[in-house]
């Protein structure tokens, strides 16, 4: 491979073209800005695509709701480890944000009035936690295809430019820190260029792929939080993964919670309504790892269903076939598809699956990425944003609540975009210089996959991690497995710092993409473990063996010690921590609580 | 676990490489959890590299790995390997009708510039109003069936109006986006977008063939869009 | 010379519409024929002329000519259309088509009303 490497300049660089980064390409475009947005898969085809019920909103279109008390419950199901600035920010933001969307053209479900349409949804209850409310705004059950795909549209509208099948490689630092972009490849040529840029926006979602089984797409791998971490910049909150409740058993492939918001039922062998049990209130709309953990704990105690009883039910069979094929036509569809249930008349078998990232890169709830330096624990990265799935705002903390990420893409992503209009206004009008060392890491991977002899395979290596991420850092947490899992992972990686591909062709060569995206993937699974083996506490989706539930520390949180943020960092694989912010920006803090539903 | 081998013929092509294309027989073993022709080309990648597809989501709603199975247009994702006759190979080939980049990729730009053509967006010109725009549930309704497309492009690719003329004829993706917007009762320039597809290729290509219905891996139909995009000409002009 | 797909011709409708109008007018034109001939229109050739005469049907006879005709010109020019690119030869076609097929709408009306 050529070592030459063409510069090309920008305004702004938007990596990723999911929701988060064609959102904030709207707004950098519609403010005239020169603008690239580079993405692995043409956008309609990113992630954010399969995305199924609804996104949050108090908009109160069929009862009573207000942004307040979606606050508190975000803050809630958040184990309060989420930062109230920004979680105010997104509730009251979510409005404006649903009703643009609907402006752009997306064909949300109607209520008899004419008004967007709302389903209860796991989390998400009126009046402070009182009783399930309608707030997730949905298109049937494609709410996130019918997103991205008005989003892209109106990009086509604003005229974005956009590079599509273009691997971004690596960020681009100076000496003083600023981002001045990212390298990248082109797939269908293997070329290698540098996106030079005034402003850096990272879109790339998440990383669900470092699990064996999960309901991410092939294209989730990280990259933007491999890339961020290999530029030092730290991870913060990696431990907290989120296993969505129902994935379909075997296939993995995701079964909405909107299924349960239209009244499904979760049922163990004994076809027992087992969320009673576990949250008399909430039932089978308790938060996800809350029913989850419900789930593998029926599982383990031997009331799992099928001949080796390692999966429950999600019962439909009681509601209206026709309200089955107007709110949920696609459910149906993957039934039969990948379960081979029809649904109208059986059961789907379901299992908790990876689903989401909580945490991700540093940023503030302008969508800029921040780093503890000399002065506070949060200074900005000059040049430098994020949203969306790779960033941590953070408004999800330990757990997330199901409709809550397709409103932070939305919300993040236009204020990361809106943040970086007003910076460029501000910013001079040539370009800071690239350091001369710009490409140096890129063209050094590259050459080393080029030339490795005697390698590990790509495809093993990545078997390897996502197995002991599978086993060591699952559902529930025992500190024997993770102190091992410590080991295991840094010892794939070591596998997957001498990967080698038998295909050398130039011309989109997958296999040097797969060994690419491995690299990212290994950050994060690293990450994750490390951050979570430290974390000695149980809270939201990490729940430990050695943090049980007593009455001194109610679930197992340890408030005392370990009320912060985790930061991972690359360089010397060492933690960091930082505090979490519990003042909101108007109203009074939510207090810690008991976390129960 | 039962296995099973699977037989395949697939189309290869490496311009780096190869002075042409050529046929390639190959097998993979498959154990009963792979379910769907995905889950096999994944365990062929990993003993040979270098076979190039696209695939994403595995669960039909991308649009990516949309490849030519036996003959016909179709979602490696959501291709049953059950539904292969026994003990005979599985030809796979790249969509017809567009370039061959690699293997089983093809370059789509034609495909998305002929989607691109018909404005695939809202066109709304009145300010935009404090809440969302009403629309009750039965003009919703209209648009089910065309929104839910995926733009995988197994239906034109199908088409032989748009395999002689891809660079003319919108096609049945393009159309099928075209209507979705004339249903749209939010849109207001239905008159621009029956102007911009009044021409003896964009729109009057479509002889009505249906290879697009037969093929279409979410069910829809362009041709019956197609039909009332004609009708709504018809009506507009008597 | 700028290679620009020149698409917009606006008589996309116009066309469509008339084939499948001209195709009415000949269905329905072989439905009359066809019932002369079950009549015993086609028993000699007395017969024949006597039904192919009559005032109406020599009318009904032309329309089909005409009919035929514009149909043909819609399926014929868009076979020019799709396999002929120099615009020369595409429009020297065009023309010695309309030519041919004016020419034989006159010498079938000719026939026609020589009866």
């Amino acid at each position: 491979m050529s070592a030459k490497v063409t510069v090309r300049k920008f305004d702004a660089v938007i990596v990723g073209a999911g929701g988060a980064g064609l959102r904030a390409a709207i707004q950098l475009s519609e403010a005239g800005l020169k603008t690239a947005v580079i993405t692995k898969v043409f956008p309609t085809r990113s992630h954010t695509v399969a995305a199924q019920g609804g996104v949050a909103a108090s908009l109160g279109n069929s009862e009573e709701d207000h942004w307040h008390w979606h606050m508190y419950d975000t803050v809630k199901g958040s184990d309060w480890l989420g930062d109230q600035d920004a979680i105010e920010f997104m509730c009251r933001k979510a409005n404006e944000c649903v009703i643009e969307l609907e402006h752009y053209g997306m064909p949300f479900d109607r209520t008899d009035n004419g008004r967007i349409y709302q389903r209860p949804f796991g989390g998400h209850m009126s009046n402070f936690g009182e009783k399930p409310v309608r707030r997730s705004c949905a298109a049937a059950d494609r709410t996130g295809h019918a997103m991205l795909h008005a989003m892209y549209q109106r990009n086509v509208k604003a005229n974005t430019q956009f590079f599509v099948e273009w691997m971004a490689l690596d960020l681009i630092r100076d000496a003083e820190g600023e981002v001045l972009g990212v390298t990248a490849m082109e797939m269908e040529t293997g070329e290698i260029y540098a996106f030079h840029s005034k402003a850096t926006i990272f879109a790339t979602g998440g990383a669900g792929r470092i699990y064996y089984s999960s309901t991410n797409a092939f294209i989730n791998t990280g990259d933007g939080v491999g890339m961020a971490a290999r530029a030092g910049i730290p991870l913060e909150d990696m431990e907290f993964w989120q296993f969505h409740p129902t994935g379909v058993a075997g296939a993995g492939v995701l079964i909405t919670e909107g299924v349960r918001g239209e009244g499904g039922i979760l049922r163990n062998a004994n076809k027992e309504r087992f969320m009673e049990r576990y949250a008399p209130n909430a039932k089978d709309l308790a938060s996800r790892d809350v029913v989850s953990r419900a789930m593998v704990t029926e599982i383990n105690e031997g009331r799992g269903c099928g001949p080796n009883k390692d999966f429950v039910y999600l019962d439909i069979t009681h509601l209206d076939p026709a309200t089955i094929m107007k709110r949920l036509p696609g459910i149906h569809e993957i039934g039969i598809q990948f379960a081979g249930v029809d649904c109208l008349r059986e059961m789907l078998p379901v299992v908790p699956t990876c689903h989401y990232q909580m945490g991700g890169i540093p940023t503030n709830y302008h969508g800029q990425v921040v780093v503890p330096g000399k002065r506070t624990q949060n200074e900005i990265v000059p040049g430098f944003f994020a949203a969306g799935e790779c960033a941590c705002a953070s408004v999800h903390g330990a757990n997330r609540l199901g409709t809550n990420s397709l409103l932070d893409l939305l919300v993040f992503g236009k204020s990361a975009g809106e943040t970086a209009v007003d910076e460029l206004k501000k910013s001079p009008k040539s370009h800071k210089e690239l350091p001369a060392d710009a490409f140096d890491r890129t063209l050094a991977r590259l050459n080393r996959l080029d030339t490795q002899k005697d390698g590990s395979n790509v495809h093993e290596s990545r078997l390897d991690m996502q197995r002991s991420m599978q086993k060591h850092a699952g559902v529930f947490r025992f500190d024997k497995l993770l102190k091992e899992g410590v080991q295991k992972i840094l010892e794939v990686q070591k596998d997957v710092e001498k990967t080698e591909i038998k295909d050398k062709s130039k011309v989109f060569n997958t296999a040097r993409i797969e060994a690419l995206e491995l690299d990212n993937l290994i950050e994060v699974a690293v990450a994750t473990m490390v951050s979570a083996e430290a974390r000695k506490e149980s809270r939201g989706a990490h729940v430990r063996d050695d943090a049980p539930d007593t009455p001194e520390r109610p679930n197992g949180r340890d408030d005392a010690n370990w009320l912060k943020h985790s930061l991972w960092y690359k360089e010397g694989n060492r933690l960091d921590y930082k505090s979490v912010n519990l003042r909101p920006l108007s109203v009074d803090t939510i207090a810690l609580k008991t976390r129960a539903y | 676990m039962t296995t099973r081998t699977l037989q395949f013929k697939i189309y290869r092509y490496d311009p780096d490489t190869d002075q042409k294309p050529y046929m390639q027989d190959i097998s993979v073993e498959i154990d009963a959890t792979d379910r769907k022709l995905l889950d096999a080309l994944v365990k062929l990648k990993a003993k040979d590299d270098a076979i190039a597809f696209r695939r994403s989501c595995r669960e039909g709603v991308c649009g990516s790995d949309a490849l030519n199975i036996n003959g016909r247009n179709g979602l490696a994702c959501l291709t049953d390997i059950a539904s292969f006759p026994e003990g005979k190979p599985i030809v796979l080939r790249p969509l017809p009708g567009l370039p061959v980049i690699r293997d089983l990729i093809v370059d789509m730009t034609q495909f998305f510039k002929q989607y691109h053509s018909i404005k695939p967006y809202l066109i709304n010109n009145d300010p935009p109003p404090e809440r969302e725009r009403l629309q009750s549930p039965e003009e919703r309704e209209e648009l089910n069936g065309l929104y839910e497309c995926i733009l995988c492009a197994c239906c034109s690719t199908s088409c032989p109006s748009f395999w002689w003329n891809p660079d003319k004829f919108v096609g049945p993706a393009g159309l099928l986006a075209a209507y979705r917007f004339i249903a749209d009762t939010r849109d207001q320039a239905t008159s621009e977008r029956l102007d911009n597809l009044e021409d003896p290729y964009r729109l009057f290509r479509c002889h009505t063939i249906m290879n697009c219905v037969d093929v279409c891996p979410k069910g829809l139909n362009p041709t019956k869009a197609i039909g009332k995009i004609k009708d709504m000409m018809v009506q507009r002009a008597i | 010379m700028v290679n620009r797909k020149i698409v917009g011709a606006h008589y996309g409708l116009r066309d469509w519409l008339a084939q499948r109008i001209t195709g009415v007018v000949m269905a329905v034109f072989t439905l009359i024929v066809g019932l002369g001939l079950i009549q015993g229109a086609g028993a000699s050739y007395e017969s024949w002329r006597g039904f192919m005469s009559a005032g109406l049907m020599r009318f009904v006879s032309f329309l089909f000519i005409v009919s035929l005709c514009w149909h043909a010109w819609v399926g014929v020019r868009d076979i020019w259309m799709d396999y002929i690119q120099p615009a020369g030869i595409k429009l020297t076609l065009h023309v010695l088509t309309l030519l041919a097929l004016i020419g034989y709408a006159g010498w079938a009306a000719q026939i026609i009303w020589r009866l």
